[in-house]
């Protein structure tokens, strides 16, 4: 199988986001990088599908030269090629985000002849959280897509895959015929973490460089806000134990038990 | 305990609640202060400070002896706290360099009283079964070596002060402002209230100088990263079952560590390039991805080191399975020269520092602050810690910057003791530099001064004098035997040497005389123009410094201390001026310069430029005149530290230049040489038995050990008086003695020569210790040319302080038969100093 | 022809349809516009009523019902195609939905089958004749955007827990209170690519996390996969369901499903009780939009203490199980 896995550099989460002070982005002097959970699991779950088929996975991004970073992790991860579509310092929109990532699979796979048995995304960038720039690219390749997906049978044999997912109610599973294009949640499996033969071995790896004509979308970041947080007065119900008649109070008193 | 109100008033407020902190508010309850207040803006057990995330870890065995005193008592702290497991230490040598550091290495331990032992590959493989024999070479063995956990032992501590005293702990708590009144701190403002106090110590490491500068004070550190990552699972750790099974291990020389944690191995590196950052910089605890003190890793940095973990740890780390599970740029604090800042900041009284403290001294460290905010003094004696030693230059932060990244590398570096730093050099020079640049000077640094430590240009001498070299290059480095030439010249001419960087100060006014006698051991109440020699003692009769003070009127002093201590000297007496106003107080550093003039030729050089009488009967030993040579009015003291006739003469800064040419050319019939500070400060001094303040002097012994101890005790009260008084009372403890090193050669027949460090040992090779506990070192090491023997300095018991007793010196993994020459003061060389009272 | 056009859900999200609709029904105001509605595929049986109504409830004058056999079932791709087929047909001003895992897919399907720009996840929205001005949620909701959106159609989802602004004033909203329904049919060609659902099942048990009304939360306090235990018993009594950390699920203490935060579920309750849960904010993100927040913790300085509206200062293992005597004991009682 030949599985296009399709990353994005963000900024690594844990405390609160800071803002630079022209509000513009995020600050990220104190942070580091990485690309989202998801995104950890569409690589994981790739090169375990490579493992078992065989075949390659090509990791993929657009952004800022750095983000050349994300992609050696990935390959320090068990990817075999890296391609960075190089987009400068700032945040690409969806539509160009699509526009890049599909001209940059086109040309790899007119390089070889033959698409890419799946292309996979994280379900949303945890930083913009735009939850459509695989569906953009599937629908511009004309490859099946479905979201939220936390399980991946492949059937290379029948040329078929199955992705199951979560729903309010319960649990759904597709079925789509490859080549096809999934995006995925963590909880897909257990990403593993890179060895330090891996991280070697992904310093010197050839990351391939594009610089294409990325024409804008529609949708335009003006600024970031932090959103205003009313801070209650919590009330101490009291302390361990004694405090349950006071809990139980309260849940009478929203009529929950 | 904790508190979301402060108390209005508090005897101490401690800020920061990392291992320092937790241990001094431990200690100071312990030595009886009531009222305690322990703030932090981070949240309790971790507050996000560097005690956080190190890698706890602890090896006994330093060059220092201040720094091991300070480790081991941390690890007796620790494992009476129950949170110490001893898992011991492998440092290994790669190369043969490494090899003879190690060896260094055990004169340490053996001088400081730990044990070790050098073993070979196939047993550190023994131990741990894990590393790639090929690779070493040999190893150093420290069963010992522990691992803590800090953050266990400080919630420990503090319940123990809030078991003995009332404690506030105070944690989310910002600190807002340290308010002062003429230069004492009177309050702590934070977001809770403010807190009344005359006591506050700042323990908060890598924010320290934020939060000194609140008060107005400097503590010249600068936080800098400390690369670790965390690798894993290992199934061979794993079934261990425990935090720690194997020895750590110390790859010396790709300057790393690899320990075992659960089932991870913990690597980290002192091998990358210095990565500093601003105090002001580090990211809040709202901000910071992980903790304000553990940034993003940067991994290009670490490529290196992790090939070489790869390399020694190939069986365990060289897997697909096995991944690095976390990775981070560690904060720690450095500071200009490597050591501790503690002590009460020299601009605000009342305001402590504890700062700078790795893990394995955090509780050592809090106890001996602690001691010394209650006493005056600590059972340790911390002069190189001393936060009041730097130079105003010394706390710029471009100095600080320079120092810290030469200094990062040397971390697990072999560092000669000699060793000079190569940035932020040339930052106070003499008006004699020029003329000692054209002699090809070979300059060492002091405080800041450039000050030759020989001349290429007498390289001449070496044939006159017939001098050899050092066969061996690490007793040579650093060094020249143009020193002993140079010293030769002296004893059979005269020689000139530049001692501007003596620090200088002028105490005046009314009460002058009574404030001297206050802070010195001898009398101070001589006739103007008298030079008197005194320790200035701690209030336990250790010694804090030992000076030169000139009576130059009968409300007027100068005093005369060396680059070395000036900063801590100056501090010293600044801070016991009385408050009436009666004492003035100038450092006059800056507008003298000193030319010493000494050997038997000097009076006929000195009587050859000046009108004024120098003889004998007009100018005697141990006094001051003001004299005339051509234009420059010349302070002239009739003194020596090298044993000979001559005079220190102190002139205006921007006259320097003329008297030395004045001096150079009336010398030349003399045969007069330049001579260095290796003269000055080794050679000579040695020769005449004299003793130098941080080597053989200390808070941790007395006038009485050291035979300074003056015939006659004044009348006045001094600081230090009573112990003073008790020392001289009882029996000798230990004797300071001159040792001679009867035969040089190693079992290669190579000529070695001590370098200072070394233990003294019995015939037998047994470790010396007085009945104090205080070992016999080698305090000081160097030739005596005119003596023909190579002399070290070192305490002996006092049963063994006996000329004649042959004992041994340990040197780089053998010893040496070496004999006491002199016990106590009396010099070897001129024993009754005819020379320099001629 | 123009018009604001709403996708709504009568199936599975009759409330996030509504609000989608409050959006659209102002938006329509202030452009003058008329209020449409779309429903894709069939409506379960007996609810033939319920889309006029909802719809029409809210101020569509009509509501086109898309039909074909290939929408009988869902598929992001076919749905998608005929929401993009239906804009074209009837060329609105604005298209609107749910910010739903299932409205935002077909969104995205549909803008990208379009080539129109789609701002999802909106908490407000200003229509401009240059650029219209909206604010979105970014990184789970610890930040808002400020964005313009400039497309011949705009396409946008609603984001959960946007509160409509206040109506406009008079527009040309149906008076009825029912709308018409007007039925669209979209063309496919036999080689259509997508993909299909060949499975369903129901959760085996309990209330859903994200539409419980009280979700007993459970983190590192909780210390292992049987300390839930006293969690899933107040999640019974209280016909709740039991959530948990990262921390939880990174343990194996949970199945990734019960997460909550950002990269887990987000929850709105009435009531969550956090247990032994410190806060970290992309916890926070998830269960910041309940109502009531008990957090139970040893640290009473715990960020989620300090955010909750409620808090108990002690062990879980204690503070639970006592809360669960307590409800026993005064059931008893009655």
């Amino acid at each position: 199988m030949r599985i296009m896995v399709c990353v994005k550099r963000v900024p690594a989460s844990g405390g609160a986001p800071q803002l630079t002070e022209d509000g513009r982005g995020i600050d990220t002097r104190h942070l580091s990088f990485t690309v989202g959970p998801h995104e950890e699991c569409a690589i994981e779950e790739a090169v375990q599908l490579v493992e078992r088929f065989g075949g390659s996975v090509t990791v993929l991004t657009v952004g800022p030269a750095e983000a050349e970073e994300q992609l050696r992790f990935a390959i320090s991860l068990g990817a075999d090629h890296g391609i960075l579509v190089e987009a400068g310092p700032d945040e690409v929109d969806p539509q160009a985000t699509a526009f890049a990532l599909t001209e940059a699979i086109r040309d790899g796979e007119a390089a070889s002849g033959a698409p890419f048995d799946l292309i996979m995304f994280g379900n949303e960038s945890p930083d913009a959280g735009h939850y459509q720039v695989g569906v953009r690219v599937a629908c511009a390749l004309g490859r099946p897509i479905v979201g939220g997906v936390k399980g991946i049978d492949v059937d290379p044999d029948a040329g078929r895959v199955r992705f199951r997912r979560d729903t309010p109610g319960g649990a759904e599973v597709f079925e789509a015929a490859l080549p096809a294009a999934v995006a995925v949640r963590e909880g897909l499996n257990l990403p593993r973490y890179p060895s330090m033969r891996g991280r070697l071995r992904a310093r010197k790896a050839e990351i391939t460089e594009l610089r294409p004509h990325v024409p804008a979308g529609g949708l335009r970041r003006i600024r970031l806000r932090v959103p205003e947080q009313q801070r209650p007065e919590t009330v101490v119900l009291g302390h361990g134990a004694s405090a349950a008649p006071a809990v139980v109070d309260l849940l009478e008193e929203l009529e929950v038990v | 305990m904790n508190a979301s109100t402060l108390p209005v008033r508090a005897d101490v407020v401690v800020i920061g609640a990392g291992i320092v902190g937790n241990s001094i508010v431990h200690h100071l309850a312990d030595l009886g202060w009531s009222s305690i207040v322990l703030v932090d803006k981070g949240p309790l057990p971790d507050p996000g400070g560097s005690t956080g995330h190190a890698s706890n870890f602890i090896f006994p065995v330093d060059h220092s002896r201040e720094l091991t005193d300070l480790t081991l008592d941390s690890m007796r702290q620790y494992e009476k706290l129950g949170v110490l497991t001893t898992c011991g230490g492998i440092e290994i040598a790669r190369t043969e360099e490494r090899e003879e550091e190690l060896r260094r290495r055990m004169s340490s331990a053996t001088a400081w009283g730990i044990d070790a032992e050098l073993i070979d590959a196939a047993r550190a493989v023994e131990l741990v079964p894990f590393l790639n024999g090929e690779l070493i070479r040999s190893a150093f063995w420290t069963p010992s070596v522990a691992v803590v956990d800090p953050l266990q032992a400080g919630a420990l501590m503090r319940e123990q002060a809030a078991a003995v005293a009332s404690l506030t702990v105070a944690a989310n708590t910002e600190v807002l402002g340290i308010d002062t009144e003429h230069g004492h701190v009177v309050r702590v403002r934070t977001d809770r209230g403010d807190v009344e106090t005359s006591t506050v110590v700042i323990a908060c490491g890598v924010w320290s100088p934020r939060i000194a500068r609140m008060a107005g004070a400097t503590i010249p550190l600068t936080p800098a990263v400390h690369q670790m990552m965390d690798v894993g699972p290992i199934p061979e750790l794993a079934v261990t079952g425990v935090e720690i099974a194997y020895p750590i291990v110390r790859d010396m020389d790709t300057l790393m560590y690899e320990r075992q944690s659960g089932a991870d191995l913990e690597i980290g590196s002192y091998a990358h390039r210095p990565i500093l950052h601003e105090p002001d910089h580090i990211p809040s605890l709202a901000a910071a991805q992980l903790s304000p003190t553990q940034l993003p890793f940067t991994a290009s940095d670490f490529d290196p080191q992790m090939e070489d973990a790869l390399e020694l740890f190939g069986s365990i780390l060289d897997r697909e399975d096995v991944g690095v599970r976390h990775a981070i740029n560690g904060l720690l604090s450095l500071t200009p020269d490597g050591s501790p800042l503690l002590g009460e900041t020299p601009e605000v009284s009342g305001l402590w520092s504890a700062a700078a403290v790795w893990i394995k001294e955090g509780p050592g460290v809090g106890r001996m602050v602690a001691e010394w905010m209650t006493h005056g003094t600590a059972e340790i004696d911390l002069h190189t810690a001393d936060i009041a030693r730097f130079y105003p230059h010394q706390r710029t932060r471009a100095h600080v910057r320079a120092r810290t990244s030469e200094g990062f590398n040397k971390t697990y570096g072999i560092v000669h003791p000699r060793e000079q730093w190569s940035s932020s050099r040339q930052q106070r020079l003499s008006p004699f530099y020029d003329r000692e640049q054209a002699l090809e000077a070979e300059f060492f640094e002091v405080g800041g001064w450039e000050r030759p430590q020989w001349y290429e240009s007498n390289r001449g001498l070496l044939d006159e004098f017939g001098i050899d070299d050092r066969p061996h290059e690490w007793d040579r480095r650093w060094w020249s035997p143009i020193i002993n030439a140079e010293h030769r010249a002296m004893r059979d001419r005269v020689a000139m040497i530049d001692v501007s960087a003596f620090a200088q100060f002028e105490v005046f006014g009314p009460g002058v005389v009574d404030y001297l006698q206050h802070l010195i051991v001898a009398n101070a109440d001589r006739k103007v123009g008298r030079l008197i020699y005194t320790p200035v003692l701690a209030p336990n009769g250790g010694f804090r410094s030992d000076l030169t003070v000139v009576r130059l009127g009968d409300e007027r002093y100068r005093v005369i201390t060396g680059g070395a201590d000036g900063a801590r000297d100056a501090a010293w007496f600044a801070r016991h001026l009385p408050a009436d106003g009666s004492v003035g107080f100038a450092d006059v550093t800056s507008a003298v310069c000193t030319l010493g003039l000494w050997g038997p030729r000097a009076r006929g050089v000195l009587s050859s430029v000046t009108g004024d009488d120098v003889s004998n009967d007009g100018f005697g030993f141990a006094t001051a005149q003001e004299i005339e040579i051509g234009t420059v009015p010349v302070l002239a003291l009739r003194v020596s530290y090298v044993g000979e006739l001559g005079w220190e003469l102190h002139a205006p800064f921007e006259q320097g230049k003329l008297l030395w040419d004045i001096i150079a050319e009336a010398g030349r019939p003399h045969g007069i040489v330049p001579a260095g500070i290796g003269v000055y400060g080794t050679t000579g001094r040695l020769e005449k038995g004299y003793r130098l303040m941080g080597a053989e002097l200390s808070s941790e012994y007395t006038p009485v050990d050291a035979g300074l101890a003056f015939p006659k005790v004044k009348d006045h009260d001094f600081i230090g008086k009573n112990a003073y008084l008790r020392a001289r009372e009882r029996e000798a403890v230990a004797v300071l003695c001159t040792l001679t090193v009867d035969d040089h050669l190693d079992s290669t027949g190579r000529r070695r020569y001590p370098q200072g460090g070394e233990p003294i040992l019995t015939p037998t090779g047994e470790r010396i210790v007085d009945r104090l506990g205080r070992p016999s070192y080698v305090t000081s090491a160097g030739a005596g040319p005119s003596v023909d023997a190579y002399l070290l300095m070192a305490y002996l018991p006092a049963e063994l302080a006996v000329e004649g007793t042959s004992l041994l010196v340990q040197y780089m993994g053998e010893r040496y038969p070496v004999t006491v020459a002199r016990a106590g003061r009396v010099p070897l060389f001129d024993p009754d100093d005819a020379r320099m009272k001629a | 022809m123009g018009g604001v056009l709403v996708l709504v859900e009568p199936d599975g999200g009759v409330e996030s349809s509504a609000v989608a609709l409050a959006f659209g029904r102002v938006i329509a105001g202030g452009l003058g516009e008329l209020l449409g509605a779309a429903a894709i595929g069939p409506v379960a049986d007996g609810a033939d009523d319920a889309l006029p109504a909802l719809a029409g409830g809210h101020g569509a004058t009509h509501v086109h019902h898309v039909r074909h056999p290939l929408l009988d079932d869902y598929s992001p791709e076919c749905w998608g195609e005929a929401l993009a087929q239906l804009v074209a047909h009837t060329e609105p001003r604005a298209v609107i939905s749910p910010a739903t895992a299932r409205g935002t897919e077909v969104m995205a399907q549909a803008a990208a089958r379009a080539d129109l720009p789609l701002a999802t996840n909106c908490l407000t929205v200003s229509p401009d004749s240059r650029a219209w001005q909206l604010s979105r949620i970014r990184q789970g909701g610890m930040l808002i955007e400020d964005a313009e959106l400039t497309a011949g159609v705009v396409m946008m989802t609603i984001a959960a827990g946007a509160v409509p602004p206040d109506d406009a004033g008079p527009t040309a909203v149906s008076t009825s209170g029912t709308a018409q329904v007007v039925s669209y049919t979209p063309e496919f060609d036999t080689s259509f690519v997508h993909s299909r659902v060949v499975d369903r099942s129901a959760q085996e048990s309990g209330v859903s996390l994200t539409t419980a009304r009280v979700v007993v939360s459970g983190g590192r306090g909780v210390g292992g996969a049987e300390g839930f235990l006293p969690l899933e018993e107040l999640a019974k009594l209280t016909g709740g369901a039991v959530g948990c950390s990262r921390v939880a699920t990174n343990n194996g203490w949970r199945p990734h499903r019960d997460q909550v935060g950002q990269t887990g579920s987000k929850v709105n309750p009435d009531l969550y009780i956090a247990c032994g849960i410190s806060g970290a904010t992309q916890h926070w993100v998830g269960c910041m939009g309940a109502k009531h927040i008990l957090a139970v913790n040893t640290d009473p300085d715990a960020p989620l203490v300090t955010r909750a509206t409620h808090a108990v200062i002690g062990d879980v293992a204690e503070v639970i199980p006592a809360v669960v005597e307590e409800i026993h004991r005064r059931a008893r009682r009655t």
